[in-house]
């Protein structure tokens, strides 16, 4: 199986072939995957060098006479460093684009911190109408990447992950869905981390969400689930900073006494290296920590 | 095509006057603001885009960057009939479109919102990729920065790429009134030369002189007029 990223290439080489509107700009990263793409389309493959300032208003440009742009990098330096442009350059002028990132929460822990950006989504919930999508699986970001570059001038942040659940799931751009029901609360599992939320929760009496995308967040689907659930007792697991969609969560549940949990990656630096699954641990969201934070905080209604 | 016609025809000389109702003073000399020269020329003499052709895909591009004090900009927007002159005088207040920096989806004409430094330039560069990337290699893209602005980074980003990528259609005006804290020793131009630009250095009042820069060929290189005026007060 390829990963997301060699999935994005693929997918964006093809479609870059099919539809004349889209263009790509790049700086530097994942260029070398590019290279057939930009012998075929020179004037919509640009790499501006290492350069995220550029890089996104650049898609700014393009934007404002009228083409889709898809701007890529690490999310450290797509959403991070030139965060105003994001803010500027797609927002303030009322145009949209793509941005599709690469290795945002610790998808390279040897690499440590400067490579890794747990606070992206979060920093994107400052400014308004941008659809997130948190694929969990290639299949599932092949198909949300195809929903973004469609999505007329709206404004995109696709989030790529090492992570994968082991399969795909069908997904469309906007609903949650339902994965199992339960009765003693809801869990809502972001992305790559189902197939640990799955883990940990069974055998337990619970509902488990699934969300590909994140924003709009489905405010219906976890009334409905907490509504058959016959509990407000929510937790959210996010491969992103912890809490991240609290806030969402309590306005869609707020004409009703709830509880929220939030789970994810935590806010201090860890300052370790080492792989991936020495991350997950170290942040709680492996199987066995889940469920002891998933009983810990349902233990009445579990009971 | 024919062009929409202003309220009446505007000359140079009503400028003061204009920028007099957004500002509620009388004695505005053209010298009272840095940039009118610059646009009063790009505008008469130099672009191609009219009320009538605001929205057509092929009229030519230009986008203040440089957001700050844009009187001169509505002004002159105003006189060549983009919108109406009884805008002015509400400039600034919460029902008029015109704030003290320009909003592009509030303002017929205007190109780009602007106010923070160093977006305009990026801006342009990603603008002049869009219309080549479509096969319009007519429409020219012309960005206004000061020379304070050129300190941000990100200028020097879009300057480097877009003379290493020869970005033909790409034009630059740099209106320096030796603003900057630090300055640029050996003079912006040489910045721009560097990395590739064709450049030209004229007396940003003299119109004859800021035509002839506008309109001189520059084969394969996107092309910066650094226009002097005098310094800030």
């Amino acid at each position: 199986m390829d990963t997301m990223r060699e999935r994005f290439i693929s997918v964006t080489s093809r479609l870059l072939d099919e539809d004349p509107r889209l263009a790509l700009v790049l700086a530097e990263i994942t260029m070398d995957g590019f290279l057939p793409a930009q012998r075929r389309h020179p004037d919509r493959v640009v790499n501006v060098g290492i350069r995220e300032q550029l890089l996104v208003g650049v898609g700014g440009g393009l934007a404002l006479t009228g083409m889709r742009p898809v701007v890529h990098t690490f999310a450290s330096f797509l959403v991070e460093r030139p965060f105003e442009q994001v803010k500027l350059d797609f927002g303030h002028q009322g145009t949209g684009g793509v941005l599709v990132s690469a290795s945002a929460g610790y998808d390279w822990p040897a690499g440590g911190f400067t490579h890794m950006a747990p606070g992206d989504v979060a920093l994107l919930d400052t400014l308004d109408g941008w659809t997130v999508h948190v694929p969990g699986h290639p299949d599932e970001a092949e198909a949300l990447l195809r929903h973004a570059y469609a999505a007329g001038d709206d404004k995109v942040y696709v989030r790529l992950s090492q992570q994968s659940n082991t399969a795909p799931r069908p997904v469309e751009g906007l609903r949650f869905q339902t994965v199992r029901e339960g009765r003693a609360g809801v869990v809502l599992a972001v992305g790559p981390l189902l197939d640990n939320v799955l883990a940990a929760a069974e055998g337990l009496d619970l509902t488990v969400l699934y969300a590909s995308t994140v924003r709009p967040f489905d405010d219906a689907a976890l009334r409905a689930a907490v509504r058959s659930a016959a509990t407000a007792d929510v937790v959210l697991v996010e491969p992103y900073l912890a809490g991240t969609s609290t806030a969402a969560a309590n306005d869609a549940l707020a004409d009703a006494p709830h509880r929220v949990l939030g789970l994810g990656v935590g806010r201090a630096e860890l300052r370790r290296y080492g792989t991936i699954d020495e991350h997950t641990a170290a942040h709680g969201l492996d199987p066995r920590s889940l469920r002891e934070r998933l009983t810990g905080f349902l233990r009445p209604t579990l009971r | 095509m024919t062009q929409a016609t202003a309220e009446r025809d505007f000359r140079y000389e009503d400028l003061g006057r204009l920028i007099g109702l957004m500002t509620g003073a009388e004695k505005h000399g053209p010298a009272a603001t840095s940039t009118l020269d610059v646009l009063w020329v790009l505008y008469d003499r130099v672009l191609r885009v009219t009320p009538a052709t605001a929205a057509d895909a092929g009229r030519d591009r230009f986008l203040l960057s440089k957001g700050h004090g844009p009187m001169a900009y509505y002004a002159v927007l105003a006189a060549k009939g983009f919108f109406p002159v009884d805008w002015l005088p509400g400039f600034g207040s919460y029902d008029s479109p015109l704030g003290h920096h320009p909003d592009r989806t509030l303002i017929p004409g205007v190109e780009i919102g602007s106010g923070s430094l160093g977006h305009g330039l990026p801006l342009a560069v990603g603008s002049a990729l869009g219309l080549r990337a479509q096969g319009l290699a007519e429409p020219a893209v012309w960005v206004l920065i000061g020379d304070a602005e050129l300190d941000e980074g990100s200028n020097h980003e879009a300057l480097a790429y877009a003379g290493s990528a020869g970005l033909e259609r790409l034009h630059t005006v740099v209106i320096d009134n030796d603003s900057a804290t630090h300055g640029w020793p050996g003079g912006i131009a040489t910045r721009f030369e560097a990395a590739g630009w064709s450049a030209a250095t004229v007396d940003g009042r003299d119109h004859a002189a800021l035509h002839a820069a506008f309109t001189a060929p520059h084969p394969g290189r996107p092309h910066v007029v650094v226009a002097r005026v005098e310094k800030k007060q």
